[in-house]
């Protein structure tokens, strides 16, 4: 890689038009990192993964002859003598609205080569994530004990389980290896890893902070895919 | 866009991340108060793509990204909707299928 120091400045090219960039020699996303455009590139085949998912949630909830369960009672939870709905639900949304707003103030310390903040911020990243997960075993097991089994459940269409227990699977699974790497990436970041540009163990690359913003990605990716499946799967 | 750019006001993350809540709570609230059909599904939309629009712009720095990659990113998600048309009416002719089916063994 030619931009190999970490405080190098990547000069942007002029504006043109985007078919023109397209089509041009060499290099097609001119000024963007290729690590940030790869993560992009990523991003969308995932998105085009979680569209299967939502689709075929579609199309099997309108393709029953049996009555979908209603989410907001089948996820509700007892607080004292009430019964709250989607509670659980709500209580995840937020959470995990939060990280994200950690998230993006991490990647935005990480280039003000804030190394405590960025590191905090991260931290308290994977920890909101990690909570996540938490619930999400809860609100599993909970389901699991009520007898929801991808073949059958107690409330209705036998199909709910199935799409349940694959979509939340499925996003859960990128919680948890978010989670991950935002705890490898909070040490690298507290080690100062990005700002002495020590070489990555498996890619020997120098560190940049752009891998923050590439990490922010990726976990904002996760919030916005939660946000259509707290629509589609648990509030319609 | 390179690094040198990508710094914004602390204030733009604040409201963004305010909005959320906000968006999130009313989204909430239509299931709370028991909004029906075209309203619930209406309302449920629009927050959905609100929360949706402000992730991707602000805290993915979308907005300030160039033409060139957004349009890469943006204009393959609209195949996404050619097959939600295409599996809308699919589920609907699978659901008559088997409510005649139905009808004639009388299960």
């Amino acid at each position: 890689m030619e931009d190999s120091s970490s405080t190098v400045k990547i000069v942007v090219p002029p504006k043109q038009s985007f078919s023109k960039e397209w089509a041009s020699d060499q290099k097609a996303f001119k000024g963007v990192p290729w690590g940030k455009a790869m993560m992009w590139i990523f991003l969308v085949s995932d998105t085009f993964v979680f569209s299967i998912f939502l689709i075929s949630y579609m199309t099997v909830r309108f393709s029953t002859k049996a009555e979908w369960p209603n989410a907001s009672e089948v996820f509700g939870l007892h607080v004292g003598h009430y019964n709250v709905p989607l509670l659980l639900i709500a209580i995840m949304t937020f959470i995990l609205i939060t990280s994200s707003g950690t998230m993006a103030l991490a990647v935005k310390y990480g280039y003000e080569r804030n190394r405590k903040m960025c590191g905090y911020l991260m931290l308290a990243t994977a920890i909101f994530g990690a909570s996540f997960v938490g619930m999400q075993a809860f609100e599993w097991t909970k389901l699991i004990s009520e007898g929801v089994r991808p073949w059958e459940n107690p409330f209705g269409a036998p199909q709910f389980g199935a799409i349940f227990f694959m979509i939340t699977g499925f996003h859960g699974t990128h919680v948890t290896i978010g989670v991950i790497f935002l705890f490898i990436m909070t040490r690298k970041v507290f080690r100062g890893d990005f700002d002495t540009g020590r070489r990555g163990f498996f890619t020997s690359q120098k560190s940049h902070y752009e891998a923050i913003e590439i990490m922010g990605l990726y976990w904002h990716f996760v919030d916005l895919v939660w946000v259509f499946i707290f629509a589609f799967f648990y509030l319609w | 866009m390179a690094e040198d750019t990508q710094q914004h006001p602390l204030k733009i993350y604040f409201q963004v991340w305010t909005l959320l809540f906000v968006f999130s709570a009313f989204s909430y609230w239509v299931d709370w108060y028991g909004f029906e059909s075209y309203l619930r599904w209406g309302l449920i939309l629009a927050f959905m793509l609100l929360k949706a629009g402000f992730i991707c712009a602000i805290f993915m720095h979308m907005w300030w990204e160039r033409l060139p990659i957004i349009a890469a990113i943006m204009l393959p998600c609209f195949a996404i909707l050619v097959f939600v048309f295409i599996m809308w009416h699919e589920s609907y002719w699978t659901l008559i299928v088997r409510r005649i089916y139905f009808a004639i063994t009388g299960s």
